[in-house]
């Protein structure tokens, strides 16, 4: 904690306030007022933030209200007031709902027929998913005319930071901030949730604080007090299995683990112990990386109806192996292990990894071993999801390299890569393989 | 069933049959050793299907008859007895196997013999011999390079045929795709006109491990399907890979025209130190040729750049070519010579590697791409 912060204590001052609608900076002189009651003297409007740190914080998360969703109402005024639910087909999950839906305790990855149960009147859209990466690269963009450190978490959030930004923008990390979220409002037509704190951790947590169209900030001073009250399930990589162990442990709340030494958490659960002890405390030494690399990438289908025979699942293996080789070279990564994912019936899903000898890039590679782990699962069984991804990934250097007995692979690459150039001259669907007709 | 048997003897044929049976078994016969007692020596068998091992040791039976018990948890227990043990096994009451030694007494869940898959071998018509010495070089030149690819099975395995070069040799070939290996001797009496065979990968490790400490002769006899490995009392009987090994011959090139000589310590010390720094998953590195020396480079964006120069005698034109350091190492592993001859083509062709002690061994090495 600085000096200041402590002088501002002991005054009882609550900082400087920052309009979100205008982007006034307020001197914080006064007395705490009540929350809620005041407003911006410049424009009137209710939605100040004041907080001790907020104009030294500079670290973002940056997360899209209901993306899917969001962008479906804006597309469609009659949606505006209706339940909306995106996501696919007869069956198949809810990939995103609106605020509305979710007061019928509708959420992400519940299965469609349960969403309908629990909401007969929503609208469900199948998803778009071409239009939303359209709208998440405006709104990355937008970002990254911010600060050149946006390091994205998926299609629609983002850490950024913002350290240093502030001669540039002529404008506190805080404001610029504020002022992005209400730029994604009025150009893009889509509302954002802005969490500012001081590493990626607690920014992540203060973003989903105060959502939809919201800004949190959690500043070091509060922090060991905030966290000291959250379950432990709060912090990240403590999943539903761990936290049972915790809780066996008599470990519920973080302000526990805050009492424990790194030391005796190590001994205790691990490596693991040691991420205990600091995201407990709110330390998080990790850096925002804007190539933040991807861990793995795949792609699945849920079918209307189950699908059991083997031509039809290798058929949309196919283009699905074309989706995961396209995103791959796109990045210019290669993948040194292939993942099946299959379920059958409502919850039954399996997974099967292989490993490749070598790095591939090839949508041929990734098709013919996840072919070759299919055949050896679907002996007439119906299978409801089919996907197909990659891990174990590496820069492209080493993929693909040439074989001695089968010089016929240099050439399918070649074929391969050849295609590509096609499409990317003339459109995805210029030129395609006979099995995917 | 009753007999009495030294640790030592049953330890020894215990972890030579207990390390064909797999960790986990669903099939639970499959997890449990045989033991049959018949005057005077006990056989003990194990299977996982495609490959049975039958190892004789010397025991006092009082009472014939044979049990199947856990291969594993039987070789634990002998393990840990006292060295010098007296070992007495008896089927006690509800098929359950006694052992006892010293104060020591368990009783282990058994299965009954008839259970017991038996590996039927057939006919096999063709029988030779050779020494262990040979069949370990056969091996140990050629079983890195076998691959573990399972769609390609037919290389999952070392291929043993008879070639004719300049004269006739009984030769074994292993090969990934990325490096193969080949070794030879001369053709053994009775091995003409065998058919050529691929020795699974787990039969190779296997039979390698029971020949470590044999010095003598192995009886092999196989068939199209089968191969079984006699010596010494005890016995490997194993499929063979079902599927046709890929002419190989084509694969490795007679034109190459840069030769290098290098001494074989001074590159692998030097392939090894540089490579400490390549990533994992490529672990490439890259050889200059020069006039009279190689640079071996490499070169990793997160962990920095290495480089070694070594003395060779090189005199074609100046090239630079990359290699994996791992697959390099097998093979100047396996060189006897002071020195490895290597004969280059280009940066994408294969390399072949020949040890100056060994005629019948070469080694081809598929560039990378650096």
């Amino acid at each position: 904690m600085t000096e200041k912060n402590d002088a501002d204590q002991a005054t009882g001052n609550a900082g400087d306030a920052l309009c979100r609608d205008c982007l006034t900076r307020l001197p914080g002189a006064r007395p705490a007022a009540k929350t809620g009651s005041e407003r911006c003297a410049h424009c009137g409007s209710p939605r100040l933030i004041r907080h001790r740190e907020l104009f030294d914080l500079s670290l973002a998360h940056v997360d899209c209200d209901a993306f899917f969703a969001a962008i479906e109402k804006r597309d469609n005024p009659a949606l505006r007031d209706q339940p909306v639910i995106v996501g696919g087909g007869r069956r198949g999950v809810v990939a995103t709902c609106c605020y509305i839906a979710r007061t019928y305790g509708i959420h992400s990855a519940m299965p469609m027929y349960r969403a309908k149960q629990a909401c007969p009147r929503a609208v469900v859209v199948p998803p778009d998913m071409k239009k939303y990466r359209a709208v998440g690269r405006q709104v990355r963009q937008m970002m990254e005319a911010l600060t050149p450190l946006v390091e994205p978490l998926s299609i629609d959030e983002a850490f950024l930071d913002l350290a240093g930004t502030e001669r540039l923008h002529g404008a506190a990390p805080a404001a610029s901030l504020a002022g992005l979220a209400a730029r994604i409002e009025s150009e893009i037509g889509i509302t954002v949730s802005v969490g500012l704190s001081y590493n990626k951790f607690m920014a992540k947590v203060a973003s989903d604080m105060d959502k939809p169209r919201g800004f949190a900030v959690l500043g070091q001073g509060e922090a060991l007090a905030f966290l000291a009250a959250q379950p432990v399930g709060l912090l990240p990589g403590i999943g539903k299995a761990f936290q049972g162990k915790l809780r066996r442990d008599g470990i519920t709340r973080i302000g526990q683990l805050q009492g424990m030494e790194e030391k005796a958490l190590i001994r205790r659960y691990g490596v693991i112990g040691s991420r205990l002890a600091r995201f407990s405390r709110g330390q998080d030494a990790r850096a925002v990386n804007p190539h933040g690399a991807a861990k793995s990438i795949s792609s699945e289908r849920s079918f209307d109806l189950d699908i059991a025979d083997i031509d039809a699942l290798e058929k949309q293996l196919w283009g699905m192996s074309e989706n995961v080789s396209a995103s791959l070279k796109s990045k210019n990564l290669a993948a040194g292990t292939v993942t099946l994912k299959l379920r059958v019936g409502l919850s039954r899903t399996l997974t099967r990894s292989s490993k490749l000898d070598n790095p591939t890039q090839l949508a041929q590679v990734i098709f013919e071993r996840g072919c070759q782990l299919l055949r050896r699962e679907a002996r007439g069984t119906a299978f409801r999801l089919l996907g197909i991804g990659v891990s174990g990934l590496t820069g492209a250097g080493a993929a693909d390299q040439p074989d001695l007995l089968d010089p016929g692979a240099a050439k399918k690459a070649v074929i391969e890569r050849a295609m590509d150039a096609v499409r990317g001259r003339f459109g995805g669907d210029a030129i395609k393989k006979g099995r995917a007709l | 069933m009753k007999l009495t048997i030294e640790r030592a003897a049953l330890l020894k044929a215990l972890g030579h049959v207990q390390s064909v049976v797999e960790r986990r078994n669903t099939i639970p016969i499959l997890s449990n050793v045989q033991i049959e007692a018949a005057d005077g020596s006990l056989a003990l068998t194990a299977t996982d299907l495609d490959l049975a091992i039958v190892e004789h040791a010397e025991a006092q039976v009082t009472e014939p008859g044979a049990i199947t018990a856990p291969a594993h948890t039987l070789f634990d227990i002998v393990r840990k007895l006292p060295e010098g043990a007296e070992i007495e096994l008896s089927l006690g009451a509800d098929q359950r196997l006694d052992l006892r030694a010293g104060r020591s007494h368990f009783t282990l869940a058994c299965l009954p013999k008839e259970d017991f898959p038996v590996m039927s071998e057939g006919d096999l018509p063709h029988q030779f011999s050779i020494s262990s010495t040979d069949l370990k070089r056969l091996i140990d030149r050629t079983r890195f390079a076998i691959s573990t690819e399972e769609t390609r099975y037919y290389l999952n395995g070392i291929y043993l045929h008879v070639a004719e070069s300049n004269k006739p040799r009984l030769r074994a070939v292993a090969t990934d795709g990325h490096r193969l290996a080949q070794a030879e001797i001369p053709v053994p009496e009775g091995a003409t006109g065998m058919p050529g065979v691929i020795i699974p990968r787990k039969t190779v490790g296997e039979i390698r491990k029971l020949i470590d400490e044999f010095d003598g002769d192995i009886e092999i006899a196989l068939s199209d399907t089968k191969i079984r490995f006699s010596f010494d009392g005890a016995v490997l009987t194993s499929k063979l890979i079902d599927g046709t090994f890929p002419d190989y011959t084509r694969v490795i090139p007679v034109g190459n025209d840069k030769m290098l000589s290098v001494d074989c310590r001074s590159l692998a010390e030097a392939v090894d130190r540089v490579s400490t720094i390549s990533s994992d998953r490529t672990r490439s590195v890259k050889l200059s040729l020069d006039k009279d020396r190689i640079i071996l480079s490499v070169n990793s964006p997160e962990h920095g750049t290495a480089t070694e120069e070594v003395a060779a005698s090189y005199s074609s034109e100046a090239m630079d070519v990359g290699f994996n350091a791992r697959y390099l190492l097998d093979i100047l592993g396996q060189i006897d010579g002071d020195e490895v001859q290597a004969e280059l083509a280009d940066p994408a062709s294969p390399t072949v590697v020949r040890d100056a002690a060994d005629e019948g061994a070469l080694y081809v090495l598929m560039p990378m791409r650096v």
